[in-house]
């Protein structure tokens, strides 16, 4: 029976392949654990070997690399951007090849990843995560033939490090204009909002859903429900429950996945979603609207401007004039979904057409006066918040710090509610 | 008041432990073998993408959940293969079942992840039990794949505890060689249970994808299956303590959301943190005091758990 240790030996071997054969595969996990295997794959079909895989560049075409947290198949936030990527592909023809890389951890995996794509020679990197911020930084530091574009964050520099991120509150008040009247029409003046994280994007997003919804519904309180991740499917579903049992008729999610809106059909109640435009698929006889994000736009408008030459470090918050921002049926060839409530439908395409012509915008929402939801005014009459008010910044080099910071909740939202510190 | 919040808890914890509880019953046939399976979290995503895809392609829940039923004993049956032919490390293979399952499924999956409204499996309210007050919404007004949990619990302790396979499972998975000397097939029932694990840890995946939270997404098991692996330890190797840690783990999951507008406690700076610890640690309290008796009694993991068998070699 000695030959059993061969056996031992053999079997070890074969596990081995086994680990090696699915972190060359897009493996992935939820974006939040952290840790995981990244995976690559180039348009060019480089044989995928074992762990990271830096993508080959095509030859004479401008190869633009895509750094994603999560995986493509999050049906959410990556997804959308993934989304982005195909469209520049498509729109830019022969000139552009692209890669992407997914489920990078956030740190220091991740400055490793972006160093060796703008050294193997990609003409531009796009990182779409706030933890990619410093990485990005640091690398374009060095590669200053290489431009970079950080995608929600606040930094960038002279030359070849730009942030970029879009007005969702824009959609998230129509959103909320959308979802107060549905709740008056249901008589639960009650709309609930699934907030993944305490930080100012989110209080931002969920601040000016609860005054669109004042609009429309101006006894409608918006209640709300912190999650501490922007992806874990079950807790999305028991933060939406949660609310609905506690009599919301409308939950509108800020997370990643549609389960709020299955929630919502389960009941026969309405739902939310976010992110993707599709979102609304999973139900849409209950599903009143998605704000989504449409980067293909955007991207095909970056990378022409790098191909020119014209491509500098900047701040790049786009409005919706850009087009790179949805609200499931209310744009171009869209049909509102069933369940929004006639009324509401021209007040709603009123607005957004402004803000399609770019004459109403986020600093718009945010005028004063507004109070906060215990009632005290936070935005004094005839003031507006400024970009670093938005976005809570402060102590940034280069930016100027807030004065009415994006730490309270706005008029509308449950007076109980607190933002967790 | 009060009462509605905790008929809406407890009902909250008994669905969204479903998924939990049939992974982790799963590992207590396997473990009770003798064979540690850590490839949970991969086998309930291979579970669950089959079960959405073959649901999508024939329009047949109830075909899907065969199909991730199938497919997470097939995982198993490569564990299996892999830790009691071979007699490779268990937690090594395990952990590659694991890894081959987050990849394979993300790739195979890829395509349904468009895929947004599969069928799914029916809601079932029992009709007269459903209407009882309190006891009627927690226990008798779910999703039909809830009750095949309700149904699998005693028939698990049943099988286990008062049975003479039963009793043969514990037995290999305690002393094999002298299961071996009673004529006992070691092997063949390591395979028997490791594959039964796999396929109840696919039947756990398929419940999420067709009812819990019934779509297909990458990494949507979120570390259930690693959770299900603690949950066994922690329950002693018994189905009943299993199901009560996997029906709690899903309630404690969401009191917090339900308690967020009682201020004072949001407003302290590791509230996130231990929101998301809460369910962990409450679950691991309660079966840390209900385990006080289990030690009494000396009942623990089975002695052979990680070893595998060689017929004829000391140890065992």
């Amino acid at each position: 029976m000695r030959h059993n240790r061969s056996w031992l030996v053999l079997g070890l071997l074969v596990a081995v392949a086994l680990v090696f054969a699915a972190c060359a595969a897009p493996a992935s996990a939820p974006a939040d654990t952290g840790g995981e295997t990244a995976a690559a794959e180039s348009e060019s079909a480089a044989p995928a070997e074992s762990g990271v895989q830096i993508p080959e560049v095509e030859e004479g075409k401008f190869n633009v690399a895509f750094v994603y947290v999560g995986p493509i198949g999050d049906g959410g936030w990556t997804y959308a951007h993934n989304q982005g990527r195909e469209y520049l592909e498509e729109q830019m023809g022969d000139q552009v090849a692209t890669a992407y890389l997914e489920s990078v951890p956030e740190g220091a995996d991740a400055e490793r990843v972006i160093r060796n794509l703008a050294r193997k020679g990609f003409d531009a990197v796009f990182t779409t995560s706030f933890g990619y911020m410093d990485p990005t930084e640091t690398v374009a530091e060095e590669f200053p033939d290489v431009d970079f574009v950080h995608v929600s964050g606040f930094k960038k520099n002279d030359t070849n490090f730009a942030n970029l991120f879009g007005a969702m509150e824009d959609m998230k008040y129509l959103t909320g204009m959308i979802a107060g009247a549905r709740a008056a029409e249901d008589g639960s003046n009650r709309v609930g909002y699934v907030a993944p994280f305490p930080i100012p994007e989110v209080i931002r997003h969920a601040n000016a859903a609860s005054l669109g919804m004042r609009q429309t519904c101006p006894e409608c309180q918006l209640d709300i429900r912190w999650i501490f991740t922007w992806f874990y499917p079950d807790l999305e579903r028991q933060a939406a429950e949660s609310m609905f049992d506690a009599g919301a008729s409308v939950v509108i999610t800020g997370a990643d996945t549609p389960g709020p809106v299955q929630v919502a059909g389960e009941r026969d109640l309405w739902g939310v979603g976010y992110d993707s435009s599709n979102a609304c698929d999973v139900d849409p006889e209950h599903c009143l609207t998605v704000p989504y994000w449409n980067w293909g736009p955007e991207y095909v408008h970056l990378v022409e401007q790098m191909m020119a030459g014209e491509f500098t470090g900047a701040d790049i918050y786009f409005e919706v004039d850009s087009g790179a921002l949805g609200l499931l049926g209310f744009m171009d060839g869209q049909e509102p979904q069933p369940g929004v409530p006639e009324s509401v439908i021209p007040q709603v395409q009123e607005i957004l057409g402004k803000m399609e012509a770019g004459e109403f915008t986020r600093f718009d929402i945010f005028t004063g006066p507004i109070k906060n939801n215990k009632g005290e005014e936070i935005v004094p009459e005839g003031v507006t918040l400024t970009q670093s008010d938005l976005e809570g910044l402060s102590g940034i080099p280069g930016r100027e710090d807030c004065t009415i910071c994006m730490s309270w909740l706005a008029d509308g939202i449950v007076p109980d509610a607190e933002i967790p510190q | 008041m009060e009462v509605a919040m905790l008929v809406n808890l407890l009902a909250a914890g008994i669905r969204s432990g479903t998924p939990l509880l049939f992974a982790t019953i799963g590992e207590i046939f396997a473990e009770r073998s003798g064979v540690l399976n850590l490839g949970v979290e991969g086998m309930m995503l291979m579970g669950a993408m089959t079960a959405y895809g073959v649901s999508h392609a024939t329009g047949n829940p109830w075909l899907g959940l065969l199909a991730g039923i199938i497919v997470g004993g097939f995982m198993a049956l490569l564990h299996a293969f892999m830790t009691v032919t071979l007699r490779a490390d268990q937690v090594v293979s395990g952990l590659a079942l694991t890894f081959l399952g987050m990849g394979l499924s993300a790739v195979l999956g890829a395509p349904l992840v468009e895929v947004r409204n599969a069928p799914k499996l029916p809601a079932f309210p029992i009709p007269g039990l459903s209407q009882i007050p309190v006891v009627g919404p927690i226990l008798f007004d779910h999703n039909i794949i809830v009750y095949i949990g309700f149904l699998l619990i005693p028939v698990a302790w049943f099988y286990i505890y008062r049975t003479r396979p039963g009793l043969n499972l514990r037995a290999v998975g305690e002393y094999p060689a002298a299961a071996d000397t009673l004529g006992i097939n070691v092997t063949r029932l390591r395979y028997y249970y490791v594959i039964l694990g796999g396929m109840l840890a696919g039947l756990g995946g398929a419940a999420l994808s067709l009812a819990i939270t019934p779509l297909w997404i990458e990494g949507m098991t979120a570390g259930q299956g690693w959770i299900a692996v603690g949950l066994v330890i922690f329950a002693g190797w018994d189905p009943l303590r299993g199901a009560m840690g996997a029906y709690l783990f899903g309630a404690i999951r969401r009191l917090p959301l339900d308690m967020q507008n009682i201020s004072f406690f949001l407003q302290h700076p590791t509230y996130g943190y231990f929101m998301n610890m809460l369910p962990y640690l409450f679950t691991i309290i309660v079966l840390v005091i209900g385990s006080r008796e289990a030690l009494r009694r000396r009942v623990g993991a089975p002695a052979a758990l990680g070893v595998p068998y060689v017929r004829e070699e000391r140890g065992a």
